[in-house]
């Protein structure tokens, strides 16, 4: 019989390098916190158990309200446990913050994303072409993201690949991932954003070197131009839509979105 | 003359509201109408509506959050619901202009018109009581404050009858509730009503902070005060210090959306950000503003019930104090996806984990308090043990909520939802049950039936783990909060799993209900006339149930922590001299009963409503009624009544003999 496990598409089946650091650090950190919380809850429930009112024989001590030694250790075991976290916290932090490019010997691929309402743009500035609610993305390569709203706030994230960050209006977060395994994982907006917001998904593609040139070279041979008076039609609210490519885009197109000068 | 309120406001097309609108509406009528043709209506204003004692507003606290709760999980029912029926291409029942008025609403009345009015009906009813002072330090602020929370919680039912309700999550994040983006009145219900409460429970922080510090019983040093009242403190010192942002946060928000400006908006300069950050430097303190307390009941509960005093009460106060501190430190891990960067987003994670230490510290010195006691399973206790094995699971999410990279994957997903209700439900709620089921007798001169309370207390427990363990999982596996519906169908069985645990709490509900009618039906066999039903050690327990108007005939004089108890063990060697002399008793002044709250509230209700609707001219009405009435409190001359010594003396005569009065120690 097939099992499927249910975090499959998740957090827990990372396809990158980042979703798989992040991984390991959420269950290194269950782990440790694990170790103490089983005991408190098995302790909890000995002790109330044990000196029920009813069971002679425990000793009833009406009076025992301090011991120096017990405060000494009640304070000890969380600060060191929280010691070791901030550790894992702070140099989690550091080594996995999202705007830090990924060491790589490959160049890395640069993709502008624009939150709309209620669907995502994907700008190919290198290749001169875009998509909406589709991401395609070639394997192995550290991506870029430089991310913005058009409109209100939403939140770019692909659960496999790991971080998500904030789509702001008139400002860009930087997000860099990388997928390392040819597939197709499921990217969302996290941050409610209004009536199509359950609608605003999109897959990515991860294709290999190849496919992913190949693909670029279809989508620019099949034309569908993006200019500003089709983004302006793009920036009109919709919901579901289809995903689509374009095989040409205006210069400049990202800034334009990200200040507003396209009304 | 109507502003923007026209006939299209009332949801005749849409069944759900209209006929909860109608149901509701014919509901109140039915109460106004039969309290009226008892003969009630006279009562309920002199001896509530118009009450300044802190009992009675306590009391009428804590049924404003249970009227508030069925609201509150009316909606969480039907989310859901929602989220059981629509996944893959079913849609479920609720559109999205629906379904995002009922999780904006369910997370705002559930904080703000549940949660709060809970706690602090429940610091009204006991701090005074375990203080041993008759009353609070400004007793006519009190009832404004309770009238003021009722106005808002007024003005946001209201959004279901006429109008609608915001549609941009409990709160309301800009650019989304600008009026770019939401032009209708339900941002503006939210902030009416907010503002309103929030003065309230501001005007609370002030009145608790001065009667903590300023009034107590002779004695009752800062290291003698319970342990409820120094939560208490720290929560109300936290309200003094949070909710002024609350209201400025508010306000620049109002001033965007009336009268164009562009303090949050994403033209003109604008910035979201901002709101943002100020929102949860409110909203993190928020947090232990509600839970603190429930710290305290916790402390009291399992002290009481094991029958030993409260291990490590230094340790405690301390860590309370620290949480207090801390809380104002954490802000930024509601939104470490912003990209602050690694030096900020660490500095954060770390302070929020550091919170982790003294709440880590609490739950061994409970650990410790049952250790050696001869514990009794009553509901209360029952309460207090689920929650120690629930909040630590919650506690440990919050932990990794807080490493800033595991947050980049969790942010947002019903992970976090997950997490803030295992801690609000698990940690606040249970408090506030296991508080209701203890001081109960205190408050009505009888003990609840212990079999639907423990029947309540598992249905809760149970219909927790059902409904909230499967979103921890159902986060982890990508699912996002706030959809209407999802493509992948592989989620929905556990999302069955979860409707099946609301249901659990929607039998925990029922059973609390019963609980109440039960015992109100055998109050004759329940009767407690000894004014201590669980062998109690602080204050509260030495006066009668439900306590005289003056609480304590004399004010009671203490000689250490826990001085009830202490109280009790000299009385057990003077047993003789344990009935006092009526000769000893002197006259005491009451504050005098004040309509100022309630008229007050009459006031800022329809300014409110004729805010929301820009109806100009009654705005004006509303805010200088408002001035009025606060002026002619200003200018009342008698605000206390005198309450003759003959009057205390029988009262005394008339508890059994026996009773251990405050005043022999």
């Amino acid at each position: 019989m097939h099992l499927d496990w249910p975090w499959r598409a998740g957090v827990l089946d990372p396809q990158g390098p980042i979703g798989a650091a992040e991984r390991t650090i959420l269950l290194n950190a269950t782990s440790i916190m694990l170790a103490v919380i089983i005991p408190v809850i098995v302790l909890t429930i000995a002790f109330a158990w044990w000196f029920r009112a009813g069971n002679r024989r425990a000793t009833y001590l009406p009076d025992w309200s301090y011991s120096g030694p017990i405060e000494l250790v009640v304070w000890s075991i969380p600060a060191l446990v929280v010691m070791f976290l901030g550790g894992i916290a702070w140099i989690g932090s550091h080594d996995l913050d999202p705007p830090r490019a990924l060491q790589s010997k490959t160049k890395t691929l640069e993709v502008q994303v624009v939150a709309l309402d209620w669907k995502w743009l994907f700008i190919y500035p290198e290749q001169g072409i875009a998509s909406v609610n589709r991401l395609v993305v070639p394997v192995g390569t550290p991506l870029h993201f430089t991310i913005t709203s058009a409109s209100v706030m939403n939140s770019f994230f692909v659960p496999q690949l790991g971080s998500q960050i904030y789509a702001m209006a008139g400002m860009a977060t930087q997000l860099h991932l990388q997928a390392d395994k040819p597939g197709i994982y499921p990217g969302l907006s996290a941050q409610f954003s209004g009536d199509g917001f359950s609608d605003m998904r999109f897959n990515v593609e991860a294709l290999s070197d190849s496919g992913f040139d190949q693909w670029v070279g279809t989508t620019r041979a099949a034309g569908n131009a993006l200019d500003l008076a089709g983004y302006q039609n793009l920036t009109k609210p919709s919901v579901a839509d289809k995903p689509a490519t374009f095989g040409a885009i205006p210069p400049k197109l990202f800034e334009a979105a990200m200040t507003h000068a396209v009304k | 003359m109507m502003g923007k309120l026209t006939w299209d406001a009332i949801p005749f097309d849409q069944p759900i509201p209209f006929v909860v609108s109608i149901v509701v509406v014919l509901g109140v009528v039915a109460i106004l109408a039969f309290t009226f043709f008892k003969g009630w209506w006279p009562y309920l204003w002199r001896e509530w509506i118009t009450s300044v004692d802190h009992k009675r507003i306590g009391i009428m606290y804590a049924l404003l959050a249970f009227v508030m709760l069925l609201r509150g999980f009316s909606d969480a029912i039907m989310m859901r619901s929602q989220q059981a029926l629509a996944a893959g291409d079913a849609q479920g029942y609720l559109p999205p202009d629906h379904y995002n008025q009922i999780f904006s609403a369910h997370g705002t009345i559930m904080i703000f018109f549940v949660a709060m009015p809970f706690v602090i009906g429940l610091m009204n009813f006991v701090v005074p009581l375990q203080l041993g002072v008759r009353d609070v330090a400004f007793p006519v602020l009190n009832s404004v404050s309770f009238w003021l929370t009722c106005s808002g919680a007024l003005l946001i039912n209201l959004s279901l009858f006429i109008g609608v309700f915001a549609r941009t999550g409990w709160l309301v994040y800009p650019p989304l509730s600008e009026l770019a983006f939401s032009p209708d009145v339900g941002v503006d219900y939210y902030l009416w009503a907010l503002q309103i409460s929030g003065a309230g429970t501001l005007m609370t922080g002030i009145n608790f902070t001065t009667t903590i510090l300023k009034l107590r019983a002779p004695g009752m040093g800062y290291g003698r005060m319970p342990i409820f009242c120094w939560t208490a403190l720290s929560s109300n010192l936290l309200i003094v210090a949070a909710f002024p942002i609350l209201t400025a946060t508010l306000a620049m928000l109002l001033l965007d959306r009336y009268l164009g400006f562009h303090f949050f908006t994403n033209d003109g300069g604008g910035n979201a950000m901002m709101y943002i950050n100020l929102i949860w430097a409110w909203g993190h303190p928020e947090v232990y503003i509600l839970v603190l307390p429930a710290f305290g009941i916790y402390s009291e509960v399992i002290a009481t019930f094991s029958g030993k005093p409260l291990f490590g009460y230094r340790s405690m106060i301390v860590a309370t104090l620290g949480i207090c501190v801390l809380s104002f430190m954490v802000w930024l891990h509601h939104f470490f996806t912003m990209g602050a960067g690694a030096d900020v987003n660490a500095f954060f994670g770390v302070m929020t984990m550091v919170i982790a230490v003294p709440t880590g510290v609490k739950v061994f010195n409970w650990l410790f308090t049952l250790y050696g006691g001869r514990v009794r399973f009553t509901t209360p206790l029952l309460w207090s043990l689920g929650f120690i094995c629930t909040f630590v699971i919650g506690g440990m999410t919050g932990v990794l909520l807080a490493i800033p990279p595991a947050d980049f994957v969790l942010h947002n997903s019903l992970f976090l939802v997950a997490h803030f209700h295992n801690v609000i439900i698990g940690g606040v709620l249970f408090g506030a049950f296991a508080g209701y089921t203890y001081w109960f007798p205190k408050a009505f001169g009888f003990t609840l039936d212990e079999r639907w309370g423990k029947a309540a207390f598992w249905c809760w427990l149970i219909g927790f783990y059902l409904a909230f363990m499967p979103l921890y999982v159902l986060g982890l596996m990508g699912a996002t909060r706030r959809m209407q519906h999802y493509s992948d169908v592989g989620w929905q069985p556990l999302m069955l799993v979860a409707m099946v645990g609301a249901l659990f709490i929607l039998a925990g509900i029922g059973c609390l209900a019963l609980q109440l009618w039960v015992s109100i039906r055998g109050r004759a066999f329940r009767r407690d006339l000894t004014g201590d039903p669980w062998n109690g050690r602080t204050l509260e327990w030495s006066t009668a149930s439900p306590p005289p108007p003056w609480n304590f005939a004399a004010l009671p004089q203490v000689e250490g922590t826990d001085a009830y108890w202490g109280m009790k063990l000299i009385a057990r060697q003077e047993r003789a001299r344990a009935a006092g002399e009526p000769s000893r008793w002197q006259a005491i002044h009451m504050p005098k009963n004040s309509a100022v709250g309630v008229v007050m509230a009459f006031f800022t209700t329809f300014g409110g409503f004729a805010l929301i609707w820009h109806i100009w001219w009654l705005a004006i009405v509303g805010a200088i009624g408002v001035i009025i009435t606060a002026l002619t409190q200003a200018w009342r001359v008698e605000t206390e009544v005198e309450i003759p010594a003959e009057q205390i003396a029988a009262f005394e005569r008339s508890r059994p003999q026996g009773a251990i009065r405050g005043e022999i120690a």
